[in-house]
C-alpha cells in the first residue's frame, strides 16, 4: 500500500515537471515561462522528494528531504518574483510593446 | 520494483533537462535563459535525490542540499545583475 503511495506521488512529480519543461518550450515570453515555472516546478519538486520522505520514513535522510522541501517552498516562488521585477523594465513582451507601459503605474 | 521505478523517473526528468537546455540555449532575453537555469537546477536536486536513494548513498543529499542553496543564489545574483547593471 506504501508502495503505490509513493510511486503515485513520485510520477505524479514526473507529471508536473514535463508539465512545466512544455510550458517553458511554447509559451510566447518570459513572464508566461515564468507562470510555468514557478508553479509547476515546486509543486513537482514538494511531491518527488515527498515520495521519498514516504519511502524512508523518519531517519537523518528523511530529515534532510523535509529540509529541501521546506527551503524549495520559499525559495522558488521568490527567485521567480525576482526574475519577473527584474525583466519588467526592460522586455518587449508577446503583444510588442514594452511591460511596463501595458502595466499600469507604479 | 520501487528502485526501478526510481530509475525511470531520472531517466524523464534528464530527458526534461535536455529541453530546458535547449531553451536556455535559443531564449531570447536574458529573463528566459534565468527560468530556464533555474529549472534545471529544480530538476537536478530531484535527481540527485532519486539517485541517492537508488545507490543507497546518504552523501548525495547533502550535495543537492547544496545544490538548492548554490542555486536560489545564481538566480538572485543574475536577476539583481539585470535589474541594476551591477552586483
Amino acid at each position: 500500500m506504501r508502495e503505490i503511495l509513493v510511486l503515485f506521488l513520485l510520477f505524479s512529480g514526473v507529471f508536473f515537471f514535463t508539465v512545466g519543461t512544455i510550458g517553458l518550450l511554447r509559451l510566447p515570453d518570459v513572464f508566461c515561462r515564468l507562470h510555468a515555472n514557478t508553479k509547476s516546478d515546486t509543486l513537482g519538486v514538494g511531491l518527488v522528494l515527498s515520495s521519498l520522505l514516504l519511502y524512508e520514513g523518519l531517519s537523518s535522510a528523511g530529515v534532510k528531504l523535509i529540509f529541501m522541501i521546506i527551503f524549495i517552498l520559499i525559495t522558488n516562488p521568490t527567485a521567480g518574483h525576482i526574475v519577473a521585477r527584474a525583466s519588467y523594465d526592460t522586455i518587449v513582451d508577446w503583444t510588442g510593446q514594452l511591460a511596463r507601459q501595458k502595466g499600469g503605474d507604479d | 520494483m520501487t528502485e526501478t521505478a526510481f530509475l525511470i523517473a531520472a531517466i524523464l526528468l534528464m530527458i526534461n533537462v535536455i529541453f530546458c537546455v535547449y531553451r536556455a540555449a535559443i531564449g531570447p532575453t536574458p529573463g528566459d535563459r534565468v527560468v530556464a537555469i533555474n529549472m534545471i537546477t529544480g530538476k537536478t536536486i530531484a535527481v540527485m535525490a532519486l539517485v541517492s536513494f537508488m545507490y543507497h548513498e546518504e552523501l548525495f543529499l547533502d550535495v543537492a542540499i547544496t545544490y538548492t542553496l548554490i542555486g536560489y543564489t545564481a538566480t538572485i545574483c543574475v536577476a539583481k545583475y539585470l535589474e541594476l547593471k551591477r552586483l
